[in-house]
């Protein structure tokens, strides 16, 4: 028996693109061989970038910690094997830009000589602070591509009453089969990360979620379970966006987040499978996210794979692992198809969110020729935040951007399933982001404007006071200067007077001083 | 650097386009077509690639004057489907003329004037033909008995010819009357239903399409087989046509309990009249359709009520693109009004109240 009742999980909107997995899920997870370099950021999460502690010419061991994380929302960065550090510099980092940012190039010593070698711990035992506090050492952020420094989220269960975990194991991005094998190869990791976390919130209860596109990761993890854990396996319907944090939660415990609050404030917060494994390494093994499991696929790619990649090997190294490209890929994508991000070239580094590394030839992007909109009105049924994309991108093209607002773009969770069913191949996720990005800058603008304002409003009063008090002292200084006129003219007077009175009545000394 | 403009993702779409849509749309409508063109032979013929080319010909010129690339939007189909359509709710032996201007007015007026593809208000077929209705009377409701192809006494291929370009005039032993006009006409000489109607309606005969009608609205059985094609390419929403036909299937009914001689029973009108060309290739439209399924949903009950209350009351017996035209105005109305509720917002926008995630407590109380 359950000790949860839930109903059928429903999903509203989205759409069902062809998942394209059957190439890697049936592929064990294989390590990449030790690359040449590794090129790692100072910036692989979302929040402050990390400070570096090492300087070129320094040796590092294996999980050492080589940057530090700086401020409240950020993530530390770890040595992923022993050598040397080469260089502080910058380098290209894995973004559409291409823009250079700070990265610590390390040269392997080939020896992969770890730091120390900890006791394996019972993490159970511990403290949820102090769980957190291991999670933010070991560098974790959120694996599902979210990158969000994991253990932030961890701590949430002090502020906010959690009752639920969700532990997201959909997927419902094509291709990528990572997390699927993680499941399935390293059943146990997960679980026990799980149960970790699940303590570290304090909540009743924990929810696998897995689509049922993968019975293989679900049986194997419902074969680890117990009820007395309280943490279930569950099958979702395969859909795109299920791993949209909202639109989970929303389908497996009916809550709805109300705009502007996270899952936390209805109770419920969301990890990702990977997630639970690097948590299982960092608490109970005592080890920081030092690699990750990439898919490598897409049809331009001549073997496709699931490889355990250290962090900061170059997207080169990996595609020349799987063959190379049959044909230059129409586009080299980090992540998933729907999501994911164009890399400008393959010179960029795997970094903590790199879930996949897809190279897609034409065929498979399906780029139409964009046709005017002709109102069909399937972007509005396929968008799981109940927009209406068509109306949004329209009012955007009259660069009318209140009036996307009003029609929900700040709602809009850029899944691209809009984009995905429209016939006319209009590319809706574009108008967004360049809304929000004239929008971003608007706002930015405006605060600089206000601040302009208010210093402007400073400087004037302080020189109001300025004057103001200039004036009193001129007024005050005239008016003595009057009063001492005043005075030295009586003054004067009166010894005229007394030169007088002299005169007329030499003595009287009584009258004289009368006077006076 | 091999490329500098950031792209937004998805970078995969869904098969399909434009161009697509319309070929399934055409694809579907074949088979009431060539029923349409073996029932009423040459002429028919005739009319139907006159005013499919005329749409193509308008369409290019339209183009090329707005300064426009004419190829990619001539290849999407757009153009043919609208001369498809109009040529289908034409009255079959109509001379070629009819055919040309109609075509005009829906390509250029219909369509162009509003700013071409997905702009019009109005679906360009509909304001067609109330316009030629208005305008041409005679010819629009000139109605023929089906004389199939090669049957005996039907026009040859020359004689079709003349009829087409209006050198020969069409025999008046042919002509008949549709069973919506029988019954009009029969109430104005205050007959009952149950006086007109033998004679004219037989519902095998009705939903198979022996009957005079316009060139492509008789077979009811074949508009709607090609209707639930569109719906299983999902080329076509269900919502539209279901709101439309059960609006009309209700409303036909409860008149028909309340007097059975002067109003007609639900199967006369899903089967008479364009009922199913209508439900499922016009108001199907996406352009002049609403875009949420609530919108849709109101759009086709407001397309049967209006259908069902002209063809009583009104003067138009065959008046079902008065009702559409009605509606295609309303549209943008309904899509303002009624907007799909975003996640994480009330009906109004407002972020939706705050429930108290209730304490832990009573988890562990419902232990057993
Ligand atoms: S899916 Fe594309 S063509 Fe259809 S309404 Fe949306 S934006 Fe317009
Ligand atoms: S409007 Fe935004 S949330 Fe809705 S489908 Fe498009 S990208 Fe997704």
């Amino acid at each position: 028996m359950f000790l949860f009742k839930r109903k059928r999980p429903v999903f509203q909107g989205g759409v069902h693109p062809d998942d394209r997995k059957q190439a890697t899920s049936g592929l064990p997870i294989e390590c990449l061989p030790m690359p040449a370099r590794l090129y790692l950021p100072v910036q692989q999460h979302i929040g402050a970038a990390a400070r570096p502690v090492v300087k070129a010419g320094d040796t590092v061991l294996k999980g050492q910690m080589i940057a530090r994380g700086d401020g409240a929302v950020s993530a530390a960065v770890h040595a992923p094997t022993s050598g040397r550090i080469l260089g502080v510099e910058p380098h290209p980092a894995p973004h559409p830009s291409g823009l250079p940012v700070e990265t610590i190039v390390i040269e392997p010593d080939g020896e992969d000589r770890w730091l120390e070698d900890p006791d394996p711990e019972h993490a159970l035992n511990l403290e949820p602070e102090a769980i957190a506090r291991r999670v933010a050492e070991a560098g974790v952020v959120g694996m599902g591509g979210a990158t969000f420094p994991a253990a932030i989220k961890l701590n949430l269960g002090s502020r906010h009453h959690i009752d639920t975990l969700i532990i997201n194991g959909s997927e419902c991005e094509p291709y990528l089969t990572c997390d699927d094998r993680l499941m399935r190869e390293r059943t146990d990791e997960v679980v026990d990360g799980i149960r970790i976390m699940r303590h570290a919130l304090g909540a009743r209860r924990a929810l696998v979620v897995v689509e049922d596109n993968k019975p293989e990761a679900l049986a194997a993890l419902q074969a680890r379970l117990y009820e007395m854990d309280t943490i279930e396996a569950m099958a979702v319907p395969t859909r795109y966006p299920m791993g949209s944090e909202k639109h989970m939660i929303k389908a497996v415990t009916g809550r709805e987040i109300p705009a502007g609050k996270l899952g936390a404030d209805i109770g419920v917060i969301v990890h990702n499978v990977g997630t639970a494994y690097a948590v299982h390494r960092a608490v109970r093994m005592q080890r920081p996210l030092i690699s990750r499991i990439v898919t490598v696929g897409g049809g331009a790619v001549q073997r496709p794979a699931n490889l355990e990649v250290l962090l900061g090997t170059r997207v080169e190294d990996l595609l020349a692992h799987c063959g190379g490209t049959r044909q230059p890929p129409a586009r080299l994508l980090m992540g998933g198809p729907m999501m994911g991000q164009v890399m400008p070239h393959a010179q960029v580094p795997v970094i903590k969110g790199s879930n996949g590394i897809i190279a897609l030839t034409e065929e498979e992007i399906n780029i139409g020729e964009t046709m005017p909109c002709i109102r069909c009105g399937r972007c509005v049924a396929a968008c799981p935040c109940g927009l209406m994309p068509l109306e949004m991108a329209a009012r955007i093209r009259k660069e009318d951007m209140d009036g996307a607002v009003d029609y929900g773009l700040m709602d809009c969770v850029a899944c691209g399933s809009c984009s995905y069913v429209c016939p006319s191949h209009i590319p809706l996720v574009q108008f967004f982001h360049h809304a929000k990005g004239v929008l971003g800058a608007r706002r930015e603008q405006q605060r600089r404007q206000e601040e302009i304002k208010r210093l402007a409003q400073q400087r004037r009063e302080r020189q109001e006071a300025e004057a103001r008090a200039k004036a009193e002292a001129a007024e005050r200084r005239k008016a003595e200067r009057e009063a001492a006129k005043r005075k030295a003219e009586e003054a004067k007077a009166a010894r005229a007077a007394k030169a007088a009175t002299a005169k007329e009545t030499p003595k009287t000394p009584a009258a004289d001083q009368a006077e006076a | 650097m091999t490329q500098t403009t950031p792209v937004s993702g998805p970078h995969t779409h869904a098969p399909g386009s434009v161009a697509w849509n319309m070929g399934w749309v055409t694809l579907a409508l074949l088979p009431a077509t060539a029923f349409g063109v073996y029932l009423f032979g040459w002429p028919a013929l005739n009319l139907l690639l006159i005013t499919i080319l005329a749409a193509v010909l308008f369409e290019a010129l339209c183009l090329r004057i707005a300064g426009r690339p004419v190829s990619p939007f001539l290849m999407d189909g757009s153009a043919i489907v609208t001369g498809l359509l109009l040529a289908l709710t034409l009255p079959p032996w109509a001379p070629w003329w009819i055919g040309v201007l109609g075509a005009a007015f829906a390509i250029i007026v219909g369509k162009h004037v509003f700013g071409g593809l997905g702009q019009n208000l109005f679906n360009p077929a509909m304001l067609a033909r109330v316009a030629l209705l208005v305008s041409f009377p005679l010819e629009m409701t000139t109605w023929i008995t089906p004389s199939p192809l090669f049957s005996e006494g039907a026009p040859g291929f020359l004689e079709g010819l003349a009829i087409t370009f209006g050198l020969a005039a069409i025999p008046d032993a042919v002509t008949g009357a549709t069973v919506l006009g029988e019954a009009q006409t029969g109430f104005s000489r205050d007959l009952g239903l149950s006086e007109t109607l033998p004679g004219v309606y037989a519902p095998l005969q009705q939903a198979l399409g022996f009957v005079p009608s316009s060139l492509g609205e008789g077979s009811a059985l074949l508009l709607l087989a090609g209707g639930l094609l569109l719906m299983a390419k999902r080329i076509i929403t269900w919502d539209v046509p279901v709101a439309m036909l059960g609006t009309l299937v209700i409303l036909s009914t409860v008149f028909m309990l309340i007097d059975p001689e002067r109003y007609a029973g639900p199967g006369l009108h899903l089967f008479s009249g364009a009922a199913m060309l209508v439900a499922f290739f016009i108001i199907t439209d996406p352009v002049t359709s609403p875009s949420t399924v609530a919108g849709r949903l109101l759009f086709g009950a407001g397309c049967g009520l209006l259908i069902y209350v002209i063809r009583t009351w009104g003067g138009y017996p065959e008046g079902a693109a008065f009702a559409v035209i009605l509606m295609n105005a309303l549209t943008p109305l309904i899509d303002h009004y009624l907007r799909p509720r975003a996640y994480g917002r009330t009906r109004r926008g407002k972020p939706l109240p705050m429930k108290n995630t209730e304490a832990p407590a009573p988890a562990q109380e419902k232990r057993p």
